[in-house]
């Protein structure tokens, strides 16, 4: 379960500062599918940044099953963070390094994984994202969809119990869009995988999360089951994505 | 030709394995010294991943500064130390000490700018995965880099064969030293159109070997 309490993030002091993040609460619960919608600019990749890490939050806590990320530092928070897995809009991959190598990857960082296994579990990640083919090509050899897919076994590497996805389909065609959110929906039934989704795209959130939450501004709009806030949007924001209708 | 070979081909044999001597050894040097230099400068900036702004700042004017001295006045004003340091002040290992100094921070400059290169999203992605900053040294900054390292490499060792001419005319041996005594003490032009020649040749070599192992290395561009 990721509790998200009271978030803040401000950017820069004084009369210049800006408030990227305004006090956001979310809780999502284990095994969902969590959406965060909203347009760009909202703060958005800002709430993915302090939710890996990348940026300390400026105050407020997240919650990773009770333990703070955001009171962690040095070795406690590199462990913590193996439980979560983070695809990136960009897909940072390794590039001169292959498809296996990427894989690999996070599996390396940790001394105690014998060589064996670490290739076994490559093998294994590469055949649940329909990749096995491919291990030996570099990613510049490869499709967005495809780059997409290494990424996503990578972030699954280290058995992380949540995958933390920023617009993950946002520079894919429909199509491959959809193989994409099916491959995510699998590996939330199959793997027990909490997912929360970063994205803008209201056909994403209504195609395969349960929840969402809607943000605006920096704060949270509204948020609950995804039948609920889109069948019966209360806020203006929650209103004005639907009328889009992207 | 065969007579001029004859009279000098033992020398500039002689000159020539002096000249490969400092290039390598000077090279290996000044990147046992300027890699981890580079390596500081880059992690050190403001926001990387060892962020230490003021550090980065006094650092990066002490490089500045190494590299403004010209190599000749380094030279000289390191003959004490380079006395201390191997027994003598003249010969080629002895010119080791000024190569290896003036260098290694025109080094520490090639590496930084290769390693600037690396896409800062791969680096977040592994301070995700829970890497260390070792880590993200050693496995994705210095090897996302290595075809820029390459070509950075190339234009140091070419750049060190400049320097080591100006060593060979005050006492170091090598084709610089050759050039200086036949051409400009002696007047014998062909003799040191002969060291340009090969001079040029070895750079042409060293630029075309490195240009085709950073493209083989760079898996970016298949």
């Amino acid at each position: 379960m990721i509790e998200i309490r009271e978030l803040t993030k401000v950017f820069g002091a004084g009369a210049a500062c800006v408030t990227a993040l305004d006090h956001v609460s979310l809780t999502v619960r284990t095994g969902d599918i969590y959406g965060i919608i909203g347009m760009s600019g909202a703060g958005k990749s800002t709430l993915l940044r302090c939710l890996s890490m990348l940026e300390t939050p400026t105050s407020g806590q997240v919650l990773l099953d009770g333990q703070d990320l955001a009171a962690m530092s040095g070795e406690q928070l590199r462990r913590e963070r193996r439980k979560m897995g983070v695809v990136f809009q960009g897909y940072n991959l390794l590039m001169q390094k292959t498809v296996a190598e990427n894989v690999a990857f996070p599996l390396k960082l940790d001394k105690g994984m014998k060589k064996g296994d670490v290739d076994a579990r490559v093998r294994e990640l590469l055949e649940l994202v329909g990749l096995a083919d491919r291990a030996g090509a570099y990613p510049a050899q490869l499709s967005g969809g495809q780059k997409q897919r290494v990424a996503i076994a990578r972030a699954l590497a280290t058995n992380p119990q949540t995958l933390l996805c920023d617009e993950p389909t946002s520079a894919l065609d429909p199509l491959t869009t959809k193989s994409m959110l099916r491959l995510l929906r699998e590996i939330n039934e199959k793997l027990g995988v909490t997912i929360l989704i970063i994205t803008h795209e209201l056909t994403v959130v209504s195609a395969i999360c349960s929840h969402v939450a809607v943000i605006g501004e920096g704060r949270v709009a509204e948020q609950g089951a995804v039948a609920d806030v889109f069948g019966h949007p209360q806020s203006a924001v929650t209103a004005q994505l639907l009328e889009r209708g992207v | 030709m065969a007579q001029f070979f004859e009279q000098y081909g033992a020398l500039l044999a002689e000159g020539t394995w002096e000249t490969l001597y400092m290039v390598a050894m000077t090279t290996l040097l000044s990147y046992v010294l300027g890699l981890p230099m580079g390596v500081a400068l880059t992690v050190t900036k403001p926001g990387a991943i060892a962020a230490a702004p003021r550090f980065n700042w006094v650092f990066g004017w002490v490089v500045n500064i190494l590299r403004s001295l010209p190599f000749l006045i380094l030279m000289l004003f390191l003959t004490p130390f380079t006395r201390a340091l191997v027994g003598s002040s003249i010969g080629e290992t002895a010119a080791l000490v000024p190569l290896a100094i003036s260098a290694a921070p025109f080094v520490a400059r090639m590496v930084e700018q290769s390693l600037e290169e690396v896409d800062g999203g791969v680096i977040e992605a592994a301070v995700c995965m829970g890497a260390t900053r070792w880590q993200v040294i050693t496995r994705v900054l210095l090897v996302e880099s290595v075809p820029s390292l390459l070509r950075g490499l190339s234009i140091c060792i070419i750049t060190i064969l400049g320097y080591t001419a100006i060593t060979g005319s005050v006492g170091a041996g090598g084709l610089g030293n050759i050039a200086y005594r036949f051409g400009f003490q002696r007047y014998q032009k062909e003799v040191m159109y002969v060291v340009v020649v090969m001079i040029i040749i070895f750079v042409c070599v060293i630029q075309t070997a490195f240009d085709i192992a950073a493209r083989r290395a760079d898996k970016r561009s298949r």
